[in-house]
């Protein structure tokens, strides 16, 4: 009940977009809280990471309506998404390998040096960069110290994804989408990096998750939207349905309304 | 009230985690063996290999020469040997940082001193206008080569081979393969002999032309390192992908990569034409592969998103000095070119073993 009185912060309806003769978003609905953590599953060629590109700019649906606080929005590029508010972190990452912690951080909005220096010789502020860098890295417990100077190559799996993470959540102002932020990372480093996720949630931001790993997702999300054929057939809660549930209406097995909880516990 | 947050699923979850270990994104700092802290300054410090190159290229050939080869006019000499070199090196450096490579850059340099000299002596037109003609005409044959590369997708080495046969054809059009003679230039636009102009200092001569080279490096290291446009031109030899999703219009730093590239080849065209006085078509015809080869043997690494400016002087500078020391010691041409060419060998596989950390 009270749920239903949460303020809705990214929504989207009748989502489609085709690569020729082949639809990706077949009229998908989408809705994403405030303050909560939405695990988005399905199987392989689901069609969702066709949706959270057009929620995160990086594709223009041909049809449909993203409404980011009750407002439309056209993203025509990630750009324009991250203007509104919403950072997304890569399966790939989208770091600079060569680049060091801090110019990744501001890569795209660099901060320039205050007065004539910025204004005529765009010179850079390293130093605020490189302090806020710190600041940001330190407020997510990503950083007991020191160098913000290495090269992010020189770090590991876990060190880079926490890397990205903190730009995402260093400027995001709505929305933190995560594509499998877990894949490629070991034990240990998932876990940090679930509580990484966690620590952003509490913090205020709204995050949609994007994973394969069932137990990762009943973890941490508030809500699982269940993603199959293009379209949402299923919002589930943790509480509400099990992971074999969940992986049996994701995988077509069974059929949503067949569940006790119905299709939309959520 | 709306207590997501409590689930008892995770209950168990959080036990675990409260047992595991935190160390999780801790950039500390731990001995390493000898072999792994060199690897490791290296990588930071990419210009390092070539410095200590030169500084034992000077030391061997001064204890083989002997003072004459440390005197300051000697080394002087030098400087204005790899000045045309020096400023080709500038613009292939900015290519080969995007991933790239320009072999047209040899060819825009003659095209545009042509241009200069034409202008200038033949039309009659105003000294410094021609000059800017020609500099203008130097940015434009780079912004070809950035829209062949962003517009249709084409590889750099093949558009810039291309372009190369092409505007040197353009080049030999457009002279009819006549040379402007020094008399000539003097008479009518005496500014573009402003680069071979000297100064003495402590015996040193330093031509106008390699002072302006220095203050060039100077200009594009602060580009490169101070401001976001050099740091998204990295970002972009780097790995491309991740720079779009980070907001960087890659396409667009890459047709302005070509532009100031084709520019500085023209500013190099105003230093050719100081050096050797006339203006002759057929000038400059190694000049693509020796900036090639000052911009590797500075450290700069050809898969681009790795090297630094200062690295293609004194990249340019070894080549010099291995020049003038051979010649001194009074070795055979043809082992400056063996000598060159083992150096290009070693600082490619440098550079391959930097890149593993």
């Amino acid at each position: 009940m009270t749920t239903d009185t949460q303020k809705i912060v990214l929504k989207a309806s009748g989502l489609v977009k085709r690569y020729g003769h082949v639809t990706a978003i077949d009229g998908a609905e989408f809705e994403l809280r405030e303050g909560e953590i939405l695990a988005v599953i399905g199987d392989n060629g689901a069609g969702k990471s066709s949706l959270i590109k057009a929620l995160s700019g990086a594709l223009v649906p041909d049809a449909g309506e993203i409404l980011l606080d009750g407002e439309p929005v056209h993203f025509k590029s990630p750009m324009d998404a991250r203007k509104a508010g919403i950072e997304t972190v890569y399966q790939n990452l989208a770091v600079s390998p060569s680049l060091d912690i801090a110019d990744n951080l501001f890569l795209g909005r660099e901060k320039l040096k205050p007065g004539i220096l910025g204004k005529v010789f765009k010179m850079l502020d390293r130093k605020a960069m490189h302090d806020e860098a710190k600041a940001k890295l330190s407020e997510l417990g990503l950083l007991t110290i020191q160098n913000i100077h290495q090269a992010v190559e020189t770090l590991s799996g876990g060190q880079r994804q926490g890397v990205a993470v903190a730009r995402s959540a260093a400027f995001a102002k709505h929305v933190v989408i995560m594509d499998e932020p877990t894949a490629a990372l070991g034990v240990k480093e998932s876990r940090r990096v679930l509580n990484l996720i966690k620590d952003v949630r509490d913090r205020g931001l709204s995050v949609v998750l994007i994973s394969h790993n069932m137990p990762h997702v009943f973890e941490v999300a508030d809500r699982i939207h269940i993603h199959r054929l293009g379209q949402r057939v299923a919002v589930v809660k943790p509480d509400t349905h099990s992971m074999s549930d969940a992986v049996a209406i994701m995988t077509g097995a069974m059929d949503p309304n067949d569940h006790p909880a119905g299709a939309f516990a959520a | 009230m709306a207590s997501s947050n409590a689930k008892p699923a995770t209950a168990e979850h959080e036990l675990v985690a409260a047992s595991a270990s935190g160390d999780f994104a801790k950039f500390t700092a731990e001995k390493e063996p000898l072999l792994t802290r060199i690897h490791h300054f290296f990588h930071r410090y990419p210009t390092a290999a070539p410095a200590i190159v030169l500084m034992m290229a000077i030391l061997v050939f001064t204890s083989i020469v002997g003072e004459r080869f440390l005197h300051p006019f000697n080394m002087s000499l030098i400087v204005q040997q790899v000045t045309i070199i020096g400023i080709l090196g500038i613009a292939q450096t900015l290519i080969i940082l995007t991933a790239g490579i320009d072999l047209s850059v040899g060819a825009i340099m003659v095209l545009t001193s042509v241009i200069m000299g034409r202008f200038g002596v033949e039309f009659g037109l105003p000294p410094v206008l021609a000059l800017g003609l020609g500099l203008f005409a130097g940015a434009l044959a780079g912004y070809i080569n950035g829209l062949l590369v962003t517009l249709f997708r084409l590889p750099p080495f093949i558009v810039t081979l291309g372009t190369w046969n092409i505007f040197f054809a353009l080049n030999l059009w457009y002279s009819g393969s006549q040379t402007i003679r020094s008399q000539a230039i003097d008479a009518a636009a005496p500014i573009l002999h402003w680069t071979g102009q000297s100064i003495e200092l402590f015996g040193a001569r330093l031509t106008y032309g390699s002072l302006m080279m220095l203050v060039l490096f100077v200009i594009v290291w602060y580009a490169l390192n101070w401001t976001a446009w050099g740091r998204h031109v990295y970002a972009t030899g780097d790995d491309p992908a991740a720079a779009r999703l980070a907001g960087i219009r890659t396409d667009k730093i890459l047709r302005s990569v070509y532009i100031v590239a084709g520019f500085f080849c023209a500013v190099a065209a105003w230093a050719l034409i100081g050096r050797i006085g006339s203006v002759s078509p057929q000038a400059g015809m190694m000049a693509n592969l020796d900036s090639i080869t000052a911009v590797v043997i500075g450290g700069c690494s050809l898969f681009g998103g790795r090297g630094s400016i200062f690295g293609t002087l004194i990249g340019a500078l070894v080549v010099g000095v291995f020049r003038n020391g051979l010649a001194l010691s009074g070795v055979d041409v043809l082992w400056q070119d063996f000598t060159v060419g083992l150096l290009i060998i070693i600082a490619v596989g440098l550079d391959q073993w930097i890149r593993k950390v």
